[in-house]
């Protein structure tokens, strides 16, 4: 135990001369600064803007940097149709079995593939935060039917159906990331609930309520800040979670519909080609891996910086 | 206890009417693949559906098959034309038993978590961390197709199937495809243990046990193990829908002949009494899987009461 020492000396008063150094911050910047001091965090965030920058960029790298389109061949000196040839100074990842540039679809597939993670990550958000809302801020029978749905929905076996579903339908890019959302919204919803389950019953709320303020004005201003820090974290695990979905069913042929190309759809050829074209597996698989790694590891980050009470 | 019973049962069948109508309703039956074929006329295309009884009204096809599959007769299969529950159960035995050797792949996660939680913020711990933090990200598809590509270019073999002949035979068959579709489980069992560990060693009756100076690792053996390791239990059966996924894709990569890559078929066929069988399978697996971990965790931890 420390004994408090008496204080022998009275202690010499600094005369404020100049500002503080530090100011205080509000709650973003804040955040923003414990993320800014996070260096495996910042490293990702690096790393996916880049993966989004070069993908956003592809017609531009294709078009002026390589000369290549993606849905042409490409030819040997030849003049014949160059089908897998390995990588060498003509085609820097090689092509693939109908003698497209590999580099030039990876890069395209980029778009595809991250706009189907966004688009899913935005529409489960869209529909799971303001149900998880309404279930614990209303509780009863609201909270009743919206956990009913959300069972069932989570009972699912959703591999398979969205299998089902995209045979049947054929979706395009913008109705598969839809249907993905579908299935993704419940889980946002029951960690949204969560977290408003334990806002809703805080004094600030009750003085709010004392003092007049209606259901809309307590949920929009009072409840909502709350859900914000875990409405974005797991809104980046949808992210990452929906680009390995749709990579799953797109390497099995059912998801992103040809010609155009995914990171999972551009594997999807078969087993036996392997043998002979090893170098068609490792640039999809790569790019997805790291790109899944760095939203996980920035979301990570944005959950110990927006909330650092959680960190472990 | 059966209300949680009475509960699972209706969930049950609300999901597999909502997925029977949800098939029959998306244009492009089996008729559509029929239509496909030039040489096929519009009489052959009614014959096949009063054949298979497609021209019922819907609600007189849904009560028929629901009054079948309540007997487990999932009809006819279109494409094999045979009765449907006799193909997926064909197929049901290879994909039991990569799911039981992917579940044994996956406790190698338990002692990884445990080494991890009792070397906390040390190397064994970071590599831990590590190993499971790239292992969620990898899609499983590709980690399959990068072993295939590995092995044939090391060994110039890769598992295609299952192994027949002796059990070294079926072994070196089973484990690749096995260990891609353990490796999630795994991932989540390390995880889950580690946490467990972690919050039993700052327990009272460990610090006691600490105290009165019992060697390290009888107060792990005895006092934390004892206590970390019982709900490990639940996690078998949370994990289950996610194997049962996993497996759709580990078969197809593997070219292993069960359920999962009979489904792929299924699908590809527009097989409707294969589809609906073996989605009916895969609801009623996930449902009882998180049922069972329900009631474990009930029983593994007393505290835990359902109401």
């Amino acid at each position: 135990m420390a004994v408090a020492a008496p204080a022998a000396t009275p202690l010499p008063i600094e005369q404020p001369t100049s500002r503080r150094a530090s100011t205080a911050r509000g709650f973003w910047s804040s955040a923003w600064w414990r993320f800014r001091h996070d260096r495996v965090s910042l490293i990702a965030l690096a790393v996916l803007l880049a993966i989004v920058v070069l993908s956003a960029a592809a017609p531009l790298i294709s078009g002026l940097i390589l000369h290549t389109d993606p849905a042409q061949f490409m030819r040997t000196p030849a003049g014949r149709i160059a089908t897998l040839q390995p990588p060498g100074p003509n085609y820097p990842l090689g092509t693939d079995d109908v003698g497209r540039d590999v580099l030039t679809r990876l890069l395209y597939a980029g778009q595809v593939s991250l706009s189907v993670g966004f688009l899913v990550a935005l529409v489960s958000l869209g529909l799971g935060a303001p149900m998880g809302l309404l279930a614990a801020y209303f509780g009863g029978s609201v909270d009743d039917v919206i956990n009913a749905v959300v069972q069932f929905m989570l009972n699912i076996p959703a591999l398979f159906v969205l299998i089902v579903l995209s045979i049947f339908l054929t979706p395009n890019v913008i109705e598969l990331a839809l249907i993905f959302g579908l299935f993704f919204w419940p889980g946002t919803a029951r960690q949204v609930r969560a977290v408003v389950l334990s806002a809703r019953n805080r004094d600030y709320v009750d003085a709010a309520r004392v003092l007049g303020a209606g259901d809309g004005r307590i949920m929009a201003r009072h409840i909502l800040p709350n859900v914000a820090s875990v409405a974005i974290v797991v809104a980046g695990l949808d992210m990452a979670a929906a680009i390995l979905a749709e990579s799953s069913l797109s390497f099995l042929g059912f998801g992103v519909p040809v010609p155009l190309s995914s990171w999972g759809n551009m594997l999807s050829l078969s087993q036996e080609m392997f043998r002979s074209a090893p170098w068609l597996v490792y640039p999809p698989g790569v790019m997805i891996f790291v790109t899944v790694l760095c939203v996980f590891l920035v979301s990570d980050g944005l959950r110990d910086a927006l909330d650092p009470r959680l960190s472990r | 206890m059966v209300r949680r019973l009475l509960q699972s049962v209706l969930l049950l069948l609300v999901v597999i009417t909502a997925i029977f109508f949800l098939i029959h309703l998306t244009p492009g039956g089996p008729e559509a693949a029929l239509a496909n074929n030039p040489r096929t006329s519009a009489e052959d295309i009614a014959r096949v559906k009063q054949q298979f009884g497609l021209t019922d009204p819907l609600p007189i096809q849904y009560l028929h098959w629901l009054g079948n599959a309540a007997h487990l007769d999932f009809g006819r299969s279109y494409f094999y034309s045979r009765p449907a529950t006799d193909v997926v159960a064909e197929r049901l035995w290879p994909s039991i038993q990569l799911g039981i050797m992917s579940y044994l792949v996956a406790l190698l996660g338990v002692p990884l978590g445990v080494l991890a939680a009792t070397h906390r913020g040390k190397l064994a711990d970071n590599l831990t961390r590590l190993v499971t933090t790239l292992g969620h990200a990898l899609p499983t598809w590709w980690f399959g197709l990068t072993l295939i590509v590995v092995l044939n270019s090391v060994l110039g073999w890769f598992p295609n199937g299952q192994g027949r002949g002796g059990p070294w035979q079926w072994f070196s068959y089973i484990i690749f495809p096995a260990l891609v579709l353990g490796l999630a489980a795994l991932v989540t069992f390390t995880r889950f243990v580690r946490s467990e560990v972690l919050e039993v060693l700052n327990q009272d009756y460990v610090r006691t046990a600490d105290a009165k100076g019992l060697p390290r690792t009888l107060v792990t053996s005895r006092h934390v193990l004892r206590n970390a390791l019982l709900p490990v239990v639940t996690q078998l059966g949370y994990v289950l829908p996610a194997v049962v996924s996993g497996a759709l894709i580990t078969e197809y990569v593997f070219s292993w002949p069960g359920v999962g890559r009979l489904f792929y078929e299924a699908a590809v066929a527009r097989d409707y009494p294969i589809l609906l069988a073996i989605l009916t399978m895969t609801t009623a697996a996930t449902i009882v899987g998180t049922l069972v971990a329900d009631l474990s965790y009930g029983i593994v931890d007393p505290r835990v009461r359902y109401s």
